[in-house]
């Protein structure tokens, strides 16, 4: 039976009804949540201006805008400090950082401190429009208005630069005005991101951490898994997630199993000078630019807020599961220890030992024995050197086997190191390193 | 298991007997460098990596720094210098420019002596009506480079040259304005390039290594103008 052409109409009018209807219910909720919330609308007189501005802030302003990392995504690889430029990897394409240098054209020399706190606690613009959220502004929101001028007021202070923004090659419809607005409505309310345990809690260093974590350290962004929309699972948000556009697995900071505190003085360490205390495990791939530009600076009792509050989570949020290890083939076994011992061993030494404060040990290496491949297979592909910081300098290094090992050579290595010296991890097969080295 | 461990135990002892013991040194902090770059960071003439060793020290740090900046392109490169600071690939910089070791022959090349001729000319004297000038003239007489910024050309894969030269005419390596190389190099045909780069890679390097310290004088020539070597 064949519909009359009127009544075909008619559905298409109403669906398309609909899904206007859902649109600005969508946009309604997106301008209840800012209406709801009050925070940080009284605005200052002495924190509107820059004359006002003390010495003492504008340390505290380089401070959290060391640690806010701000420099590593508005910064282009050899292009001038702030001036945007640098892509940012989403699920739905590439976004472009901008310049928030204080040029008045290209950068936000003409915003206020109150244009600021818009984009940093509303997500934003000057003019209303709304930011994409690889601006992490879902964890920014948490920052307090004193802190967002410090930040402002430091930027104001830097170096224009007259570098343009340059549109973001990400797929339509996603940067869209209605579609971030159904985004904001799902995953984002300002200022209230932080676990409701956290804002009753007494314990003062517990909370700094928290705000730490959830707020200027955006560590959620990468440690947190994520839906098929790029919106946080609010019960997972550090359970651990591959980030967009790279193969490298942000581990859990909650799972023991991978990267969950084992101790507050060994992550306090890992994040102050990139090393665990006993310096046999060092931080690697994008973690490694971390605590390079970023968390080598904390101040101690930050690092140690911030390991607190790990240490308090581990318990919190749900283990995913594991894969049970499969018993690995004698000849792959045979063919991974001959490649150990002709690449591996010089450094990393025959029961996997490794050398402190040089080379890390494979003998229960998390990053190494963990479900998700993607990091042992990557380190071994790129090689790395750890991070040079202040308390090491001048740090070792791995060379890039990408050229030297097959995907098969590979495979059986980390098979064979992930069954060793009382390793237990499943083998990796060559499709997974296969996959990894060419994303 | 069994096998795996008497795999394991021979396999081991061939490796003690080879294997240097750790030390706290910079030649075992560039172990990462020297897989491909050759033990010392002393690439030979075959396959594609550069030498490092006894090359000027400023050069260096402008390429690891260019590598790290993404002004020069090449991905394992990029990769392991992110986490260093530029303290550090400074003193990586003075290691390698500081070695003095001896180089091995060159192969032996099957290049015809039309091509080997041209190869020289271009290297030593130049082609004046070309506006070439002869590579000597900034690399130095002996084309061991000149400290600090300049590069030494002899020790090179052929295949290594080929891929720079060919850098510079595409713009994808590039200096300081003026660029002295970029316009160098396209004035240069690809049957010059293939002649300097064949017979660049059939000389042998002197021993010592070093760079000049000072630009050779050659009578009849003016200095060109290089924004990379202020």
């Amino acid at each position: 039976m064949k519909l009359p052409r009127f009544w075909i109409h008619a559905i298409q009018a109403l669906l398309v009804s609909l899904v206007l209807l859902a649109l600005w219910v969508f946009v309604l909720a997106d301008v209840l949540n800012e209406y709801q919330d009050t925070a940080g609308k009284e605005k200052t007189a002495n924190t509107t201006t820059l004359k006002n501005h003390s010495s003492s802030s504008f340390e505290n302003g380089k401070y959290l805008t060391r640690i806010g990392n701000c420099a590593a995504c508005h910064t282009v690889a050899g292009g001038e400090p702030f001036a945007g430029g640098r892509p940012i990897d989403t699920p739905f394409g590439a976004v472009l950082s901008t310049n928030i240098t204080p040029d008045p054209t290209q950068g936000i020399g003409r915003w206020t401190a109150d244009d600021f706190w818009q984009a940093m606690h509303h997500g934003k613009s000057k003019d209303g429009r709304r930011l994409s959220p690889a601006f992490p502004f879902t964890s920014f929101t948490q920052l307090s208005r004193e802190d967002t001028d410090a930040i402002f007021f430091y930027l104001q202070a830097q170096k224009p630069s007259s570098q343009a923004n340059a549109p973001s090659p990400i797929q339509w419809p996603f940067h869209t005005q209605p579609a971030l607005a159904v985004w904001r409505a799902l995953y984002f309310s300002p200022g209230k991101n932080l676990p409701v345990a956290i804002q009753t809690n007494e314990n003062q260093a517990l909370k700094r951490g928290a705000y730490l974590v959830h707020g200027l350290g955006h560590c959620t962004q990468c440690h947190g898994t994520r839906n098929a929309l790029g919106g946080l699972i609010s019960h997972q948000t550090l359970a651990g997630g591959v980030l967009p556009g790279k193969a490298w697995y942000a581990p859990s900071l909650t799972n023991t199993d991978e990267a969950g505190p084992r101790s507050i003085d060994d992550t306090a360490s890992l994040l102050l000078t990139g090393a665990d205390r006993q310096g046999l495990s060092f931080v690697s791939g994008p973690m490694a630019e971390v605590v390079l530009q970023s968390s080598q600076y904390l101040r101690e009792s930050d690092a140690r807020a911030i390991a607190l509050y790990l240490q308090s989570l581990t318990s919190l949020e749900p283990l995913p599961p594991r894969n049970k290890p499969a018993e690995s083939t004698t000849s792959v076994s045979l063919q991974g220890a001959k490649i150990y011992d002709q690449h591996c061993v010089q450094c990393h030494g025959k029961q996997g030992e490794g050398i402190p404060n040089a080379y890390p040990a494979l003998a229960g290496n998390r990053m190494l024995l963990m479900a998700n491949p993607n990091n042992a297979v990557l380190s071994v592909l790129h090689g790395g050197f750890a991070p040079s910081t202040q308390a090491n300098p001048r740090p070792y290094g791995m060379p890039p086997y990408l050229l030297q090992l097959t995907d098969a050579d590979i495979a059986s290595v980390l098979s064979f190191v992930r069954a060793s010296w009382g390793n237990s991890a499943a083998p990796i097969t060559e499709l997974e390193v296969h996959q990894i080295r060419k994303p | 298991m069994f096998f795996v461990r008497i795999a394991l135990a021979l396999g081991l002892f061939s490796s003690l007997a080879l294997a240097a013991p750790f030390e706290d040194s910079m030649a075992q902090r560039t172990l990462a460098c020297t897989l491909c770059h050759g033990p010392q960071g002393k690439s030979g003439p075959d396959g594609y990596y550069p030498r490092l060793a006894g090359k000027p020290a400023g050069y260096l740090l402008n390429q690891l720094l260019n590598f790290k900046a993404g002004r020069r392109q090449y991905a394992p490169m990029q990769h392991l210098l992110a986490p260093l600071d530029d303290a550090y690939l400074a003193e990586i910089a003075q290691y390698f420019s500081k070695l003095d070791i001896s180089y091995p022959a060159p192969a032996v090349t099957a290049a015809t002596a039309a091509l080997m001729m041209r190869g020289k000319t271009i290297a030593q004297s130049g082609d004046k009506a070309l506006q070439i000038p002869a590579c000597v003239q900034c690399h130095g007489m002996a084309l061991t480079g000149v400290a600090p910024f300049t590069p030494g050309l002899v020790g090179l894969p052929r295949d290594y040259l080929n891929a720079q030269l060919g850098s510079w005419q595409t713009g994808q390596r590039k200096a300081h304005a003026p660029d002295c190389m970029a316009q160098i190099s396209k004035r240069l045909s690809d049957a010059d390039v293939h002649a300097v780069t064949t017979w660049l890679s059939s000389q042998s390097v002197p021993n010592p290594s070093h760079p000049a310290n000072t630009q050779p004088s050659i009578p009849d020539t003016t200095p060109t103008p290089c924004g990379s070597t202020p």
